[in-house]
């Protein structure tokens, strides 16, 4: 088992063998210590971008027009220290597919979202207002 | 399949990028060359695929609530309906949990029983604890007359959030399943592999969350 593990993994190791006892360890593996520490520090960063998300809107520290754009940039901070040390997407050869579809995914995303938000903007910015259609139908 | 001479060193080129693997058969897979990827690799890949699809299905689940967040029909609106006490709280227990979830593929890559089921089923306390917070809140909402039937903004508030909640419970009973599965059936290669599916699903719910308390409630609360 332990010849056939990819050394360049540096991925999850939830399907893997790491059996203490086992094969004789060839090559350097994540020890315990180190991936722990990875969780860690996983946690400790998006611990903090949540409280500065939260904190951000609670006191007056953002200047207020910033506040939605301090938003997003702390949420997709946040996203990616959840992708880099919850769900170990690396840049090793194993991972270069799960990055494109990462890739495609967010363009689906944006394109959904903003879209939507931009149609929808313009349409309302568009429409009679109803008060007005009311008159215009009452007479 | 990898030569143990050809182990990490500082300031190397770990993956070759550019470089043709100058004897034989190139030891890393993935690229065409080597033969097959693993199934570890493969598995992961194909679950990665369903959830960017389920995060597709989220991301019209936020551009409605975008759209919609201004039409209230008269009605409340966010400021005078979010606790962001709650949200803060749901965020702590879906976080720990996502952690908690991390910490348990460590124990399942080795083998230790024991650690595994404590972990899991840590994660599956806090995933209770999120879904009582989102049922109390649900609740409180509907009490004081802010229910999906109240305006388009309430409607799409409770699809967004509730689908949420759904996929939180269905991460339940599969948490719920490993946690039998693992003394059942042995840490054996497909077991190992459902858990790894598990906590990419889990994580997943976590990135999802952190969408939604910052879309819905912390810029929900914000927009007049």
């Amino acid at each position: 088992m332990s010849s056939n593990r990819d050394e360049f993994d540096l991925g999850s190791h939830v399907g893997e063998d790491q059996v203490v006892g086992g094969a004789p360890p060839e090559m350097e593996h994540p020890t315990l210590r180190t991936e722990l520490r990875g969780y860690l520090i996983g946690l400790g960063l998006a611990a903090l971008l949540t409280a500065a998300s939260f904190w951000s809107i609670d006191e007056h520290l953002i200047y207020g027009p910033g506040i939605v754009m301090a938003l997003i940039v702390f949420g997709l901070a946040q996203v990616g220290v959840h992708l880099v040390f919850f769900l170990h997407l690396t840049t090793s050869p194993d991972n270069t597919n799960n990055a494109l579809a990462l890739a495609f995914g967010v363009l689906i995303v944006s394109l959904v979202f903003f879209g939507s938000i931009w149609v929808m903007f313009h349409m309302n910015q568009n429409m009679i207002p109803a008060r007005a259609l009311m008159q215009m139908r009452g007479g | 399949m990898s030569a143990p001479g050809t182990a990490l060193r500082a300031g190397s080129d770990p993956y070759h990028i550019g470089h043709a693997p100058s004897t034989g058969v190139p030891e890393y897979t993935g690229h065409g060359g080597g033969g097959p990827s693993p199934k570890r690799i493969y598995v992961g890949y194909g679950f990665w695929i369903f959830i960017l699809s389920d995060v597709v299905l989220f991301s019209c689940f936020f551009a409605t609530y975008t759209v919609l967040i201004g039409a209230r029909d008269g009605g409340p609106g966010p400021q005078q309906l979010f606790d962001l006490h709650t949200t803060a709280l749901e965020t702590a227990c879906l976080l720990l949990s996502s952690f908690t979830c991390g910490l348990t593929s460590l124990a399942v890559a080795r083998h230790s029983l024991l650690w595994s089921e404590v972990c899991l089923a840590i994660t599956g306390l806090l995933g209770l604890a999120f879904l009582g917070l989102e049922a109390h809140e649900f609740i409180g909402l509907v009490a004081q007359g802010a229910g999906p039937t109240r305006s388009a903004f309430l409607t799409s508030f409770f699809a967004l959030v509730g689908c949420h909640g759904v996929h939180v419970s269905a991460g339940l009973l599969w948490l719920g399943t490993m946690m039998a599965q693992f003394p059942a059936k042995g840490f054996k290669e497909s077991i190992r592999h459902r858990y790894l599916c598990f906590s990419l699903f889990w994580h997943a719910l976590d990135i999802i969350w952190v969408g939604i308390f910052t879309v819905v409630y912390l810029i929900g609360t914000i927009t007049p």
